[in-house]
């Protein structure tokens, strides 16, 4: 096409109908970038219908200048228009590039895991320092006198012996591997002032081997309220709380009588649960009862001004029929699978 | 305890049907727990037969067998399994004639196994049911033949229900005796018990004897029977015996079978038949709750005198040992010596044996702590132990001596003397107040006056209406105050506290009311419970998995891992460990952490990071631990205090983890990562984040560890600078000791002291402002001699630096060419700011210079170029 010598419409037009159909037909930014010399660059048709503005009439002028004005625009417009275009597709391609397959990705933590039987331990702590009880603890390794004398065990009562009791040496040393976690609840009376509402949770032992359902090294926890007119009915309250608190609020609960030295009143407490392993049915859950005035007595406490109520569980237990965890084993080996499958939640 | 049903029949009603399990309900709801079932696993026909005629036949294998027809139904009858009258049976045994009356299993029955019975051919006839033998039918032991009735003193009719006429159709509940209900080991007490529990209707054998035909039992006598307790020692002031009952039968026959009913109910009661007159004491013990014994009366010397044992005195007891005794052992004796360890075991010497003419039978109460004792003692434990050491009620004994006397005329063919003597110093139980109020006020429910006198009655108190009770005042409203004197066989009952259970165990648990009571404001969990369970919560968090092991281990693995220097160290031995291996409590976590690691490997888990939190027992050297017996129900003085305290010897917690095999596993694009001494350092500062407790890292020396690649851990103190205390180690185990737990050579671990930690935790962090002027960053490097470790050269560099340097850390370590041999190279990133202004390069360098400055005069440190 030769140099145009004069602004005309046509020629204008002609020039944006190629600028247009240049713009429409770029495919990518690169061509676009082409598009742009030879459309909008000093030597397009354009501009050299623009450079003859000098040579227009001073009357004409106007109406040159509107026409190269309309034509300069509608051309930036269309290439502006077709940039963005052309910027969003290259984008996304650029993206779709990128992409990976998520459900491949590498660790950049290995998984750790809490044992499910501190986890439940925990769980059980909360729910009562939520009630506003505090969380007491003592030594695994203790005198006899905590452990059985001032829980009105006396030294010739058939239940001392019944309670399978690891000693230590040398035997006259009267120190046993506590065979519950009762003690902590005289340590506690004779250190702090009533009223007294403690959750005491921790290990303890029995000399029982190990089997689906026995360990010689097993968890309890232990609630004491020591207060001015407490009652049974208090312990069934509290026993119902904690139950519906641990399984759930169709939890229900039923004591039975039993015999603790150290309760009088004493109860055997049994849960119901509608999800319970093999159906809604009652668990032996624990022990609990009025606490003895003897054990009072021992801390120094009148049991004619107050009386309290102590209860005790198993965690292994209450693992096995909240959890369905079925034999006792998978708690003490340490499996890493064990302790996997709940992670940081029992 | 287990209770045969025809015999609880027959002093508490029973409805007729009555299943063991609904027994076992009825138990439980006054506080029995249920223990198991037992029955004699049989099932009919099984009949009573009459040889008629048997042919015996030599067999190819040497035996003879006896093909034998066997009446089983009358003339012209079906037989109980549908077939004829007569039949034919095969038998092995040969101890029958003509003419007896034996027990015969029936085509459809079931013996024990189980093992049916069914018509079979054997040794070329066809077997049409079986003569059973009393080992076949669980009666007894002895398989010297099948059982022939007449020997059991018995001749039912042909056909009759053998199951009933032996009393083989019975069964028993076993229920857990709690140690404070001696008196629920009979059937006496169990079925006062279901009486409370039902409402039944009780009959007191002790007062109601089952009508025998005998003469009645006389409770005076014509010649007394000489006995004397002398208890020169008695423990705890508790005389020996305080009721000593003896009665004397003379001519039976001690040959005599014991009757089928009462072999069965011994058999469901779980003893053995031994012999008519042993038979005949064990059931009285059974059904009353007293153990008894039977002399030999020919045998004794003159009377008896109850005494203590002097030390070393020697008795040869029934099992034929002899026993050496101690001087608190209660004795049996006679002119001749000892004859009897009391409520435990009786002495050969004076044994009933077949020949046995005349008796003398003791009904004793014994004290129950010295006979625990005497059991404990010799390993001993029996039925009679078992009852005297929970309290057998003093009331029953004559009653007891009574019984066996008449059991022994109606079965033994004796005749009563009328020799004996009942010696009782037994103290009667004293009258408890219970306050007007007291039962509600402890219970939480509001009993009516009814419901505490009926109940308190119907377990066989005796209730008064307190002299007090005009001027007593019930806190909750009007209320009867009672002195209630508790029944002979409830010496647990003490106080109101007891009467109080009393009550509500028999109005029933199930109405007390649920109340939850408000705790006053409580102050959450300790400094100490939030730091270990942040530390917990953050090593699963960062990869770790809990292990909960056991704390029992050898002393050998206790002195490796127990100290970083001492060779042995002391610790705590088990009287009674489950394996004499693992004798000892841990000293150090790792061992079992370990222990653990190893077995998950062997369960193809090969990489695994394990942590433990727990006690390990340090008893300190030279410190003797223990305390002596001190009763309880009274405060400790507070000497006796502070002694029991330091009775135990310390029991820190720690927390300890192994880390072994690969800290991440190949995976894509990811080569496997293995754990080294780094990872083990890595955590312990996580562990340190947790605890919100600066630690400081140092080169360090622990005999369970490499000694290359082992940190002691110290608590940082002020300024970050490291105090004296180390609270733990981190590295890796020396690899020989690693092999000796079969794991790999390398194996990182650390243990710290979780509680030296917490003693530093708690402390309110003081915040910095953060400053917000641009900052300047260098990189440094300086060659310095290899031995100087790295956080060294750091802390000189910022000390030097001073406070425009705002944070510095160790970005690379080199050695090798261009580096002087025998040091190193180490760079460290340093950011600097100005609190005030945006700081020049100028002013950066000048600061990074004075900190190379004081590194070079400390440590002889060169910029690398």
């Amino acid at each position: 096409m030769s140099a145009p010598t004069e602004i005309t419409e046509s020629a204008v037009n002609a020039a944006v109908s190629e600028a247009l159909a240049g713009i429409a037909a770029a495919a990518d930014s690169a061509a676009l970038k082409a598009v742009r010399t030879a459309h909008l660059g000093e030597t397009s048709p354009l501009s050299q219908l623009n450079a003859l503005m000098r040579s227009v009439a001073p009357e004409a002028k106007a109406e040159a200048g509107k026409l190269m004005g309309q034509a300069k625009g509608q051309v930036a417009a269309a290439f502006a228009s077709r940039e963005e275009e052309i910027l969003v597709v290259e984008q996304h391609a650029q993206l779709a590039v990128e992409s990976v397959d998520v459900t491949a990705a590498a660790s950049r933590w290995s998984a750790g895991a809490r044992h499910p039987l501190m986890l439940l331990q925990e769980s059980i702590c909360d729910a009562f320092v939520g009630m506003g009880w505090e969380i007491s603890e003592g030594p695994e390794l203790e005198s006899e006198w905590f452990n059985f004398d001032a829980l009105n065990f006396d030294e010739d009562h058939p239940a001392r012996a019944m309670q399978d009791t690891f000693f230590v040496e040398p035997a006259d040393a009267h120190l046993v591997l506590r065979t519950h976690t009762s003690p902590v609840q005289v340590r506690t009376m004779l250190e702090r002032e009533v009223p007294i509402y403690i959750l005491a949770p921790g290990r303890v032992y029995r000399t029982d081997e190990l089997d689906a359902t026995h360990t010689p090294v097993f968890t309890q926890f232990e609630g004491l309220a020591i207060d001015k007119g407490l009652t049974m009915a208090h312990l069934r309250g509290t026993l119902e709380h904690a139950a519906r608190l641990m399984f759930g609020e169709g939890a229900k609960i039923r004591l039975r009588p039993n015999y603790f030295p150290f309760t009088e009143p004493s109860a055997e407490l049994d849960v119901w649960h509608p999800t319970f392993v093999g159906g809604a049915r009652w668990i032996e859950w624990g022990g609990c009862g009025m606490i003895n005035p003897n054990v009072l007595r021992s801390a120094g406490i009148d049991p004619e001004v107050y009386s309290g109520f102590a209860f005790g569980m198993g965690v292994e237990r209450t693992l096995m029929f909240r959890n369905e965890v079925g034999d006792m084993h998978d708690m003490v080996e340490g499996d890493v699978r064990f302790s996997q499958q709940f992670g940081m939640v029992v | 305890m287990r209770i045969p049903l025809s015999w609880l029949a027959e002093y508490v009603d029973l409805a007729p049907g009555t299943t063991p399990e609904q027994v076992h309900e009825a138990l439980v709801k006054v506080g029995f727990e249920e223990e198991d079932l037992h029955d004699f696993a049989l099932s009919g026909p099984i009949v009573v037969g009459e040889v008629l005629s048997f042919d015996e036949e030599p067999q190819s294998n040497g035996k003879t067998i006896r093909w034998c027809q066997v009446r089983v139904a009358a003339d012209g009858q079906t037989a109980a399994d549908g077939g004829d009258a007569v039949h034919g049976i095969v038998c092995g045994a040969g101890n029958f004639f003509v003419g007896d009356k034996v027990v015969v299993t029936l085509p459809g029955s079931v013996l024990p196994g189980p093992f049916p019975i069914a018509a079979r051919k054997t040794y070329g006839h066809v077997s049409d049911g079986m003569m059973a033998s009393a080992k076949e039918l669980g009666l007894g032991e002895g398989h010297d033949g099948i059982v022939r009735l007449a020997e059991m003193g018995l001749d039912p009719d042909v056909g009759s229900d053998a199951l009933e006429l032996l009393g083989l159709n019975d069964a028993a509940v076993e229920i857990n005796v709690t140690p404070d209900r001696g008196y629920a080991f009979s059937i006496r007490g169990v079925a006062r018990e279901y009486a409370h529990s039902t409402g039944a209707a009780f009959r007191d054998p002790a007062v109601h004897l089952p009508a025998t035909g005998a003469a009645p039992v006389a409770t005076t006598f014509g010649t007394e029977f000489p006995v004397a307790v002398v208890d020169d020692a008695p423990i705890r002031g508790r005389v020996g015996a305080s009721v000593f009952v003896t009665r004397i039968v003379r001519g039976v026959d001690a040959t005599k079978p014991t009757p089928p009913w009462m072999v069965a109910r011994l058999k469901l009661a779980g003893v053995r038949s031994i012999s008519l007159i042993v038979d005949i004491t064990n059931y009285v013990m059974f059904e009353l709750g007293q153990p008894l014994h039977g002399y030999d009366l020919d045998t004794l010397t003159g009377g008896i005198v109850v005494r203590r044992a002097t030390a070393g005195e020697k008795i040869t007891t029934l099992d034929n040992q002899v026993r050496t005794l101690s001087a608190e052992d209660l004795l049996i004796t006679d002119g001749s010596g000892p004859i009897g360890l009391a409520g435990v075991m009786g002495g050969a010497t004076t044994e009933i044996t077949d020949a046995t003419r005349n008796v003398l039978i003791e009904a004793a109460n014994f004290d129950p702590v010295s006979i625990a004792r005497s059991a404990r003692r010799h390993k001993l434990p029996s039925e009679a132990s078992r009852r005297f050491e929970r309290g057998v009620d003093p009331a029953v004994a004559a009653v007891a001596a009574g019984r066996v006397a008449q059991l022994l005329v109606d079965l033994a063919g004796g005749t009563i003397d009328d020799a004996g003597s009942v010696l009782n110093t037994a103290p009667s139980a004293s009258a408890i107040e219970l306050p007007a109020g007291f039962v509600s006020g402890l219970i939480g429910y509001e009993y009516t006056d009814e419901e505490i006198s009926s109940s308190l009655t119907e377990i066989g108190a005796t209730l008064v209406a307190s002299a007090s009770d005009s001027v007593s005042v019930s806190a909750s409203g009007s209320g009867q105050s009672l002195s209630v004197t508790p029944p002979s066989w409830r010496p647990d009952l003490t106080d109101k506290w007891t009467l109080a259970e009393e009550v509500a165990r028999i109005v029933g648990y199930d109405l007390i009311p649920a109340v939850l009571p408000v705790a006053p404001p409580g102050r959450g969990y300790t400094v100490a419970q939030q730091v270990r369970r942040r530390v917990s919560e953050t090593l699963a968090a960062t990869g770790h998995t809990e292990i909960l092991s056991y704390p029992f281990l050898d002393e050998g693995t206790n002195n490796t891992f127990g100290d970083a220097v001492a060779v042995s160290i002391p610790q705590v031995t088990l009287v009674n460990p489950l394996d004499s291996e693992q004798g000892n409590m841990r000293t150090s976590l790792l061992p079992g952490l370990l222990a653990t690691a190893a077995r998950n490997r062997s369960r193809g888990l090969t990489s695994v990071s394990l942590f433990e939190t727990g006690l390990v027992f340090l008893p300190a050297a030279g410190v003797t631990y223990g305390h002596g017996l001190l009763a309880g129900a009274v405060r400790p003085t507070p000497e006796q205090e502070a002694a029991l305290h330091a009775a135990i010897p310390p029991q820190p917690r720690f927390v300890s983890g192994v880390l072994i095999g690969d800290a991440l596993e190949r995976q894509p694009g990811q080569k496997p990562v293995a754990f080294d001494w780094q990872d083990a350092l890595a955590t312990v500062q996580q562990i340190a984040l947790a605890a919100g407790v600066a630690l400081v890292v140092r080169q360090g020396a622990h005999k369970a560890f490499h000694p290359g690649r082992t940190a002691e851990i110290l608590v940082a103190g002020v300024n970050g600078v490291a105090t004296d205390e180390v609270v733990g180690f981190a590295g890796e185990l020396l690899p020989s000791l690693t092999e000796e737990f079969h794991l790999p050579r390398v194996a990182a671990a650390f243990e710290i002291n979780l509680d030296s930690i917490i003693a530093h935790a708690g402390v309110p962090q003081r915040a910095h402002d953060i400053q917000t002027m641009p900052a300047a960053t260098q990189d440094l490097s300086l060659v310095v001699v290899s031995s100087i470790p790295a956080t060294d050269v750091l802390a000189v560099v910022i000390e030097g630096a001073g406070a425009l340097l705002e944070d510095a850390r160790l970005v690379d370590v080199y050695e090798g060419a261009g580096v002087v041999e025998g040091s190193r190279s180490l760079t460290f990133a340093l950011r600097f700011r100005a609190t005030d202004r945006t700081l020049t390069a100028a002013e950066a360098t000048a600061s990074k210079d004075a900190g190379v400055a004081l590194a070079a005069s400390r440590f002889g440190a060169t910029i690398r170029e």
